[in-house]
């Protein structure tokens, strides 16, 4: 056991820190609007080979040979400056991957780049009305009509599609054949009259999500990922996307060290709340859980860098679940500490900025919002179920006769 | 970056795994444990052949010159079994000798201790739970030693008794002499019966170095009563799984209803990930100064916490069995009791933990 890196990385983490010297942006460069100049830094991040680094070059990434410790420098360093690194959305960080090990050449070529750019922007339609945890019986259907998909029915909770401009969806293709045959996964030009987008408030009070409705809306026939029916194998790759991106440790430990410092700015009986030792035992409680979070996820990495992945099965198939339980604590805490501020709603700032946690109503926002990853990519039920089936081998759940 | 076992740690682990299955299988462990006696001379000697009680001492005194790390994984292996017998006490007392022993001292007594011929055992706490070095009040003056320690492990068995004077010194007594008298205190883990001592003017010899020594044979402490914990989680869902497997109610196995699958899930993502966390603190004990002594009061309370909660998730889970003597999770059960309540439950532990965060 070493937790030291070896010369070879900690030479390359020495570059990339030098690289990180340019963010943030220095002179005229400054004054362009926020959002340019992310835009900017990411493009080169991908020139100098730090950002989407596995993804090749004639697809838009930096073309680097995998390499997971790699991979986690540079998370940790684009981190650590809060520079921009790989964007996050679900079309880079979703798509992206799955067209890499599903699509077919014309597809890669077309959408990756400019995906990756952001000129592109994707939303995911997975769950519908009758299909949440039960995605399987999903309806929405997709017909193929000479050398075009003719697409009805709707999709709901479908995060970003207000600004999106296609959905990677699910779609019934097959409807004669068993639940989970009848699917294709297709992407869809959402800029078309015969899909309406209707925003959904979600309970922080921001507009993020929404239905989709479908009527009798096109797609290219190439538009399919994967084989007709076989939809369901290619989405399972999104969705481990999805939990790896829902259970990342960095996130913890970020909002574990705002909530301390919260506990010192904070008032018990006239003193500050980190003297109180109720508190004290709540945060080093909780640190046992970060703590756990950052130490597997080493060994995990460790596993992934030598190919030995399926040592580490169960923690893996945990790391959703172990991420929404932690920062469900830690936000608790931190809502307590607030005191009557827990009564405060989130002010517009705090539901437009992301995950801000220096303001009481970014904390309660932020509070709020820690509900969002025990439902989304398979509710905490749900994660029980294949923990307690796959990892420990218990038997199936009793099904309802038909 | 390279956060994973060798393959010689792994082949350690699995040969007292091994040992652990062949030797004290849940029947013979269920004997020693009416029998009351707490120990089982050829477990011991069986442990002292593959080396396990020397573990830790340098080979230039006959020990296999490891570190805690192996130390911690032995430690996760026979609290998976629950084995019987005097290897914390003991791994305590031939450490604090490493640490604060002269060369004299250690040249006298290592040796003996790494064959396991010696056995020794380490007493630490007095009233009022009283488990930090700056907090004894045991007094060693010209090799006489006055005063009471409660909680000792095996000291019935313990030939060489490490004790933690005022001041946080130590001091070495042989059991066999005058002035040392023993008193069984009936504990509750029938696998490690603990003891009252009271010396009374009992020849003793002071080890050379003082508090800081002392401490460290506490953060040590703290690691393997964490790895303890965490092998007697690791059993107490392993045998609910199993136990959700084959029994039967209405008409089906239990593990097929969501209630019980869900809360085998539920203990499994607490413990499992925390592996790690074992590893990690025994590593930092042994590489990582800096980070040592708070790892190793984040991993103990955080696992004999986590530990208690999964033997009584488990007894519910065995149900009207589960709470029987005939069933065997009351002695995972009594084990993850003695890992929570020795050196310092998780609260005071946590006290420590934000103290030395700076909090």
């Amino acid at each position: 056991m070493n937790l030291r890196y070896s010369k070879e990385y900690d030479t390359y983490r020495q570059s990339l820190q030098e690289f990180l010297k340019g963010w943030p942006l220095q002179g005229d460069e400054a004054e362009l609007p926020k959002q340019k100049q992310e835009q900017l830094f990411r493009q080169r991040g991908v020139e100098a080979g730090y950002v989407y680094f596995a993804i090749p070059k004639e697809y838009g990434g930096a073309g680097q040979q995998p390499d997971v410790l790699k991979s986690a420098i540079i998370t940790e360093e684009y981190a650590r400056v809060g520079a921009p690194g790989n964007c996050v959305s679900q079309g880079p960080a979703l798509l992206a991957p799955t067209l890499i090990e599903f699509g077919t050449e014309e597809q890669k070529r077309e959408f990756v780049r400019p995906t990756l750019r952001g000129d592109l922007r994707w939303c995911q339609g997975y769950s519908e009305p009758g299909a949440g945890s039960d995605l399987a019986s999903l309806q929405c259907s997709a017909v193929l009509d000479g050398d075009e998909w003719v697409i009805n029915g709707q999709k709901i909770w479908t995060s970003n599609a207000q600004e999106a401009d296609y959905m990677f969806g699910l779609f019934r293709t097959e409807p004669k054949a068993s639940k989970h045959a009848g699917i294709s996964y297709l992407l869809v030009d959402l800029k078309q009259p015969e899909i309406e987008v209707r925003p959904l408030k979600q309970m922080t009070g921001a507009l993020d999500f929404n239905e989709v409705f479908f009527t009798d809306a096109r797609a290219p026939a190439g538009n399919i990922v994967g084989k007709r029916g076989e939809g369901w194998a290619v989405s399972r790759s999104t969705l481990k996307h999805e939990r790896n991106l829902i259970g990342n440790p960095n996130m913890m430990r970020a909002h574990f060290n705002s909530t301390i410092a919260l506990a010192r700015r904070s008032q018990r009986g006239g003193r500050p709340a980190i003297e109180d030792p109720l508190i004290r035992n709540r945060l080093a409680e909780i640190e046992g859980y970060v703590r756990t979070a950052e130490v597997s996820h080493l060994r995990q990495l460790t596993a992934e860098a030598k190919g030995e992945e399926l040592k580490v099965m169960l923690p893996m198939m945990m790391n959703k679940l172990y991420s929404t339980d932690t920062m469900q604590k830690i936000m608790t805490l931190a809502y307590d500490l607030l005191g009557a501020d827990g009564m405060l709603a989130p002010t517009a700032e705090d539901i437009a900025s992301y995950a801000r946690t220096h303001t009481s109503t970014g904390f309660v926002e932020q509070y709020i919002f820690s509900q969002g990853p025990a439902i989304a990519g398979g509710t905490t039920n749900i994660q029980l179920n294949i923990i307690g089936e796959r990892g420990l081998g218990l038997p199936r759940d009793l099904r309802v006769p038909k | 970056m390279n956060f994973d076992l060798t393959e010689e740690q792994e082949l350690l682990q699995e040969t007292v795994r091994g040992f652990v299955a062949n030797e004290c299988p849940p029947p013979r462990l269920r004997e020693i444990f009416d029998s009351g006696e707490g120990t089982d001379p050829a477990l011991w000697q069986g442990m002292a052949e593959m080396g396990l009680a020397g573990l830790m001492i340098p080979e230039e005194y006959g020990g296999a010159g490891m570190e805690l790390l192996e130390l911690a994984l032995v430690a996760e292996a026979l609290g998976s079994g629950v084995l019987p017998g005097p290897f914390l006490g003991h791994s305590l007392a031939a450490l604090a000798l490493m640490l604060a022993g002269s060369d004299v001292q250690k040249r006298q007594w290592l040796p003996r201790l790494a064959t396991g011929d010696v056995i020794g055992t380490y007493a630490v706490a007095e009233e009022d739970s009283q488990w930090e070095p700056s907090e004894w009040s045991v007094t060693e003056r010209a090799g006489k030693l006055n005063g009471t320690k409660l909680y000792v492990p095996h000291a019935d068995i313990a030939d060489l008794i490490v004790v933690g004077c005022s001041g946080g010194g130590l001091a070495l007594v042989e059991r066999e002499t005058r002035g040392v008298s023993l008193e069984n205190m009936q504990g509750i883990d029938r696998t490690r019966p603990i003891f009252k001592i009271v010396f009374d003017a009992a020849d003793a010899e002071a080890l050379e170095s003082g508090e800081a020594a002392s401490q460290r044979v506490r953060d040590a402490a703290l690691v393997l009563l964490a790895a303890d914990s965490f092998g007697v989680a690791s059993s107490l869902i392993r045998m609910s799984v199993d136990y959700a497997k084959t029994r039967e109610q209405f008409g089906t196995i239990i593990g097929q209803f969501q209630s019980v699958k869900h809360q085998l899930a539920r203990l499994s993502t607490d413990i499992e990930p925390t592996r790690a966390l074992v590893w990690y603190a025994a590593h930092a004990f042994d590489h990582l100064p800096e980070d040592a002594e708070r790892a190793a009061a984040i991993v103990n309370s955080h696992l004999t916490d986590r530990a208690m909660h999964t033997a009584r998730e488990s007894v519910e889970l065995h149900g009207g069995l589960g709470f029987t003597w005939e069933c065997d999770v009351q002695m995972w059960y009594k084990r993850a009791m003695f890992n929570r309540s020795a050196f310092g439950t998780p609260d005071v532990v946590r006290g420590r933990v934000a103290t030395l965060g700076g909090w």
